[in-house]
């Protein structure tokens, strides 16, 4: 039986929408129909593989491919000597990234070589025949390491800013911090004096991988003066951009195809192995394919593992003073999406309160170790447990129960979130009561469980900047171009829903292909909870246009009509008691069999530049409650239930918000409870397989989850719809440590793995013992 | 010189999909590639590699087997069913009508594995209350849908009624 508790508190009154509808994937994806870039081939094709540093650092000395070269099958092999012709350097954010390692290796698993050969195996093999002389440089594989005054620098030479950063000026590279974000306002100084609690600790965050089941995967042609790639990436536009950019040649001339991915999470946002890829198709003038292995994959991205000192000045009675916080987080050898890492988690920082003063320095370190970038809930998931633990201690000391205390110090609808940014969107007082009450808030103690709720928001919607066209054939049936990619999420599903519920028509009509930059309108990307909020506008007015079509063709049909007395149902144009079908309207307008009608929608900053400083779209809620268990003798936690809650605006398909919530819960307790990528100190990733890096499993689920879905009407996107998918995850395991706390063992070190728990119940009996006369 | 190893070739003689199939496999080559890269059956998919994740979930005789450490010579005198083997089943209609229902299915990647191993559960008679699909599912990773929706499709499918 299932135990998933849905609240709903709008009536609904749409069809299209606000329905849960089947995915229009779904059945394709059950039969293994559906295609994903590992099952595409093109004519011609090779297979490529990678030869990856196994040191942290090092200077190539030389790199000697002449055996590999004469290996059955192999057709090219690339180095560093084969880009002497291009700038090779990429990066979104700073350009620091060369395709293939240029005179010195910066990471374990940083590519050196890749081969193109007939088979896959072929290709495997040539590799073992390529020899690197290598001579060991110092390695900095921590952030200790890198931020000591004397530490070996990760990078010399200037900073090159990448192409899509949007954090406005950069700052200069100190030492190994490559990127500083911060804010202040009021006197930290003054809080700090006139505060009777302060909690001040330091704290570390684990780095985690995404673990998208399907690894990183592409298929790349270069021919003449064009490029093809067919890629899982999550961002197609930024990825053209880049490789134009990479290989001089206009965007137009690049052409990128995205089927389904295995899974995103952040993990194939921006460019990660199509530049290695096209090289090595140019040098060998035939197709590659490239898949990675899922060790390939754990060093080509994964999260910033993070140190925070933060501190919290309150009054005896629990009045908030003031907030400080400073925090390293380890982006390893290249930037990635370190420096938007970094805003956003110091965005995060203060937590939705009021502060009559708040102090955030946030720094962003290179590293001997595999570059770290997006995965779902960056910022809010580092920085949230830390700053609700403190909250909830805050209230202990000033005996206000935790709940009772957010209400009183919450943010309200309105209020100002960070200094000219979007104002607070959304009743977060509502939305943890109702995420308290679904935990069992305030019942009788029991020995050994703890309840806990958490709060935060998170600034999303990334650059306000996508369109979309929808078009209307001859037969009425609808394709919308839109290019946000279907990872899992569901958006072609609710992309057919919103343009179905404008030309009031059956979504199942409505097809969504996946985004080919060749036809598909510009998008900037799929991250940041986007798609439903920014595309989803985009492809509502394109479908608006087609019913302005629609109705303008109708006048025709109804001599006696005006256009205000005309409506859209069920798939025809109605005048009073008549009605005609789309496909008639159509061959009125045209007088022929074909023809079709064509909408465009474009969204774009409604004021100013749309930068950072003045966002975001949206602010996505990040509300959650937990129940855990803990047994003492062994230092295990058990989640019994946790609580989310899905503050959408205008749920258009409640069943898929249910399982974003549902599916960012679970990855939130991986990260709580058990999963860490670690590395020796010389930089190499120690569990890099499912054998001992591990994911949550159906026996990890908890007995109950509780998803509560808000509208509010509130959201800027389609029908007053926000995004959602990542605030389960950012929230969850800020209630479970606040959670474990109510147990009595409070933690500044996650995941709260059995041993690091265990540890620290000895500690606190410890200091108990002591502490008795 | 440059050593030329030929590689070690066995024969087999096998059912894939109802089909029979007799002929030469490399000794080496395993059976997810064998499958998707030799015979073109893509539902199969390869995830992890090392029998964790599920994704690559095949039935032989019955039974379900990780087909990214399982050589295909082993083959020989089995019979393989992959989904699109599964597809014409009684047992298929109830199993997509259910993963659509419940929308316990997000990306796709680990939902043909995921097919497979109910279709052992339901075929073997095994333990279908909740605390045994969770022990027969285990072994079949999703990252996206946080598994609520696979077990109660699971119960549907594979459950007494």
């Amino acid at each position: 039986m299932s135990s998933i508790v849905i609240e709903r508190e709008v009536v609904r009154q749409d069809k299209a929408i606000g329905s849960s509808v089947p995915r229009v994937d779904a059945t394709a994806k059950i039969s293994g129909a559906a295609e994903y870039v590992g099952d595409m081939s093109v004519a011609g094709i090779l297979h490529g593989k990678v030869l990856r540093s196994n040191v942290g650092r090092a200077k190539i000395h030389s790199i000697d491919t002449s055996a590999a070269e004469a290996m059955p099958g192999v057709v090219a092999v690339l180095t560093g000597e084969d880009l002497t012709d291009i700038d090779p350097y990429y990066g979104h954010a700073l350009r620091d990234r060369p395709i293939v390692a240029i005179d010195e290796v910066r990471f374990a698993g940083e590519p050196i070589a890749a081969v193109a050969a007939r088979t896959e195996a072929q290709a495997e093999a040539a590799l073992l025949s390529i020899f690197v002389e290598y001579t060991d440089l110092p390695v900095v594989a921590s952030l200790d390491a890198a931020l000591a005054p004397d530490a070996a620098l990760v990078h010399e030479g200037p900073t090159r800013e990448g192409f899509a950063h949007g954090l406005g000026q950069l700052p200069e590279r100190e030492g190994n911090v490559c990127y500083r974000y911060g804010f202040e306002r009021g006197d930290i100084d003054e809080a700090s004096g006139l505060a009777d609690i302060v909690i001040d600790r330091d704290y570390e965050f684990p780095a985690v991988y995404q673990y998208s089941m399907e690894t990183h995967s592409v298929i790349a042609h270069h021919a003449g003066d064009e490029i093809s790639l067919w890629a899982n990436c999550q961002h197609p536009f930024l990825v053209r951009a880049e490789i134009a950019a990479l290989f001089g040649l206009s965007v137009n001339r690049v052409r990128i195809v995205v089927p389904y991915l295995g899974g995103g999470f952040g993990s194939k946002s921006y460019t990660k192995m199509e530049p290695i890829a096209v090289a090595l198709a140019r040098k060998a003038g035939r197709p590659v394919k490239i898949v990675n292995r899922v060790d390939e994959s754990m060093v080509t991205t994964r999260r910033h593992n993070m140190k925070c000192r933060m501190r919290t000045f309150a009054t005896r009675d629990g009045e908030l003073l003031g907030r400080q916080v400073e925090f390293w987080l380890d982006t390893g050898a290249y930037a990635d999406n370190g420096p938007r890492v970094t805003a956003t988690t110091a965005d995060a920082a203060p937590g939705p309160y009021r502060w009559p003063s708040v102090h955030i320095r946030g720094h962003c370190v290179y590293t001997n170790t595999s570059p770290a970038g997006s995965y779902r809930g960056f910022g809010a998931i580092h920085l949230q447990w830390i700053g609700e633990s403190q909250i909830d201690e805050i209230a202990r000391a000033a005996g206000i129960d935790p709940l009772e205390f957010r209400r009183q110090n919450l943010l309200r609808p309105g209020e100002e979130v960070r200094p000219g940014g979007r104002p607070l969107d959304a009743d977060l007082v509502g939305d943890v009561e109702k995420a308290a009450a679904a935990i069992g808030w305030g019942r009788e103690r029991i020995v050994n469980r703890g309840l806990g709720v958490s709060v935060g928001l998170l600034a999303a919607g990334a650059h306000p900047v996508s369109s979309a066209s929808v078009r209307m054939d001859a037969d009425g049936e609808v394709a919308v171009l839109v290019g946000s990619t279907e990872m899992g999420q569901g958006t072609r599903t609710v992309m057919a829903q919103i343009a179905a519920e404008v030309l009031s028509m059956d979504p199942a009509a409505i097809t969504v292909p996946g985004a080919d930059t060749r036809f598909t309108p510009y998008d900037r990307s799929t991250g940041a909870s986007r798609s439903t909020t920014v595309a989803g506008k985009a492809v509502e007015l394109a479908a608006r246009e087609v019913l302005d079509a629609l109705f303008e063709t109708a006048l025709f049909f109804f001599d006696a009509a005006e256009r205000e007395e005309l409506h859209a149902d069920d798939g025809r144009v109605w005048f009073r008691d008549e009605s005609v079908a789309y496909p008639d309207l159509i061959a009125k307008r045209f007088g022929f069999v074909g023809g079709e009608l064509r909408g465009y929608g474009e969204v774009k900053p409604e004021k100013g530049s749309g930068s950072y400083a003045e966002g975001p779209v949206f602010w996505e809620v990040c509300v959650a409650g937990a129940e855990v268990e803990l047994d003492r003798e062994t230092g295990v936690v058990r989640i019994l239930q946790t609580s989310s809650v899905a503050d959408v605006g205008k749920a258009i398909n409640p069943q898929l918000i249910e399982r974003q919530d549902e599916g960012g819960a679970m990855q939130g307790l991986g990260s709580a409870l058990f999963e860490e990528m670690l590395y020796t100190d010389d930089g190499v990733l120690l569990n890099d397989t499912l054998l001992d890096y591990r994911i949550p499993a159906t026996e990890d689920l908890p007995e109950k989850m509780t998803c509560i879905i808000v509208e509010n009407g509130d959201g800027p996107g389609p029908f007053g719809a926000k995004g959602c998918g990542e605030g389960a995850m950012a929230a969850l395991p800020a209630a479970i440590v606040n959670a474990l706390t109510d147990a009595g063992v409070s933690m500044t070190e996650l995941p709260l793995t059995p041993e690091r728990v265990w540890r620290r119940i000895q500690e606190i009996e410890g200091q108990q013992q002591e502490g008795k006369p | 010189m440059q050593r030329r190893i030929r590689s070690l070739r066995i024969h087999i003689d096998t059912v894939i999909n109802g089909a029979r199939f007799g002929g030469d496999v490399e000794a080496n080559v395993l059976l997810i590639d064998f499958l998707r890269d030799q015979m073109g059956l893509t539902g199969t998919k390869q995830s992890c590699e090392v029998q964790v994740c599920g994704s690559c979930t095949v039935l032989v005789d019955g039974r379900p087997v990780s087909s990214c450490v399982y050589l295909a010579y082993e083959l020989d005198g089995s019979a393989v069913e992959t989904i699109e083997g599964a597809k014409d089943s009684d047992f298929y209609q109830k199993a997509e009508s259910a993963l659509v229902r419940h929308a316990a299915v997000q990306c796709g990647f680990c939902t043909p594995g995921l097919v497979m191993t109910l279709k052992s559960i339901a075929e073997n008679g095994d333990a279908t209350d909740e605390a045994g699909l969770r022990r027969s599912l285990s072994g079949n990773l999703c990252r996206c849908t946080g598994y609520r929706s696979i077990l109660d499709a699971a119960a549907e499918i594979v459950g007494g009624s």
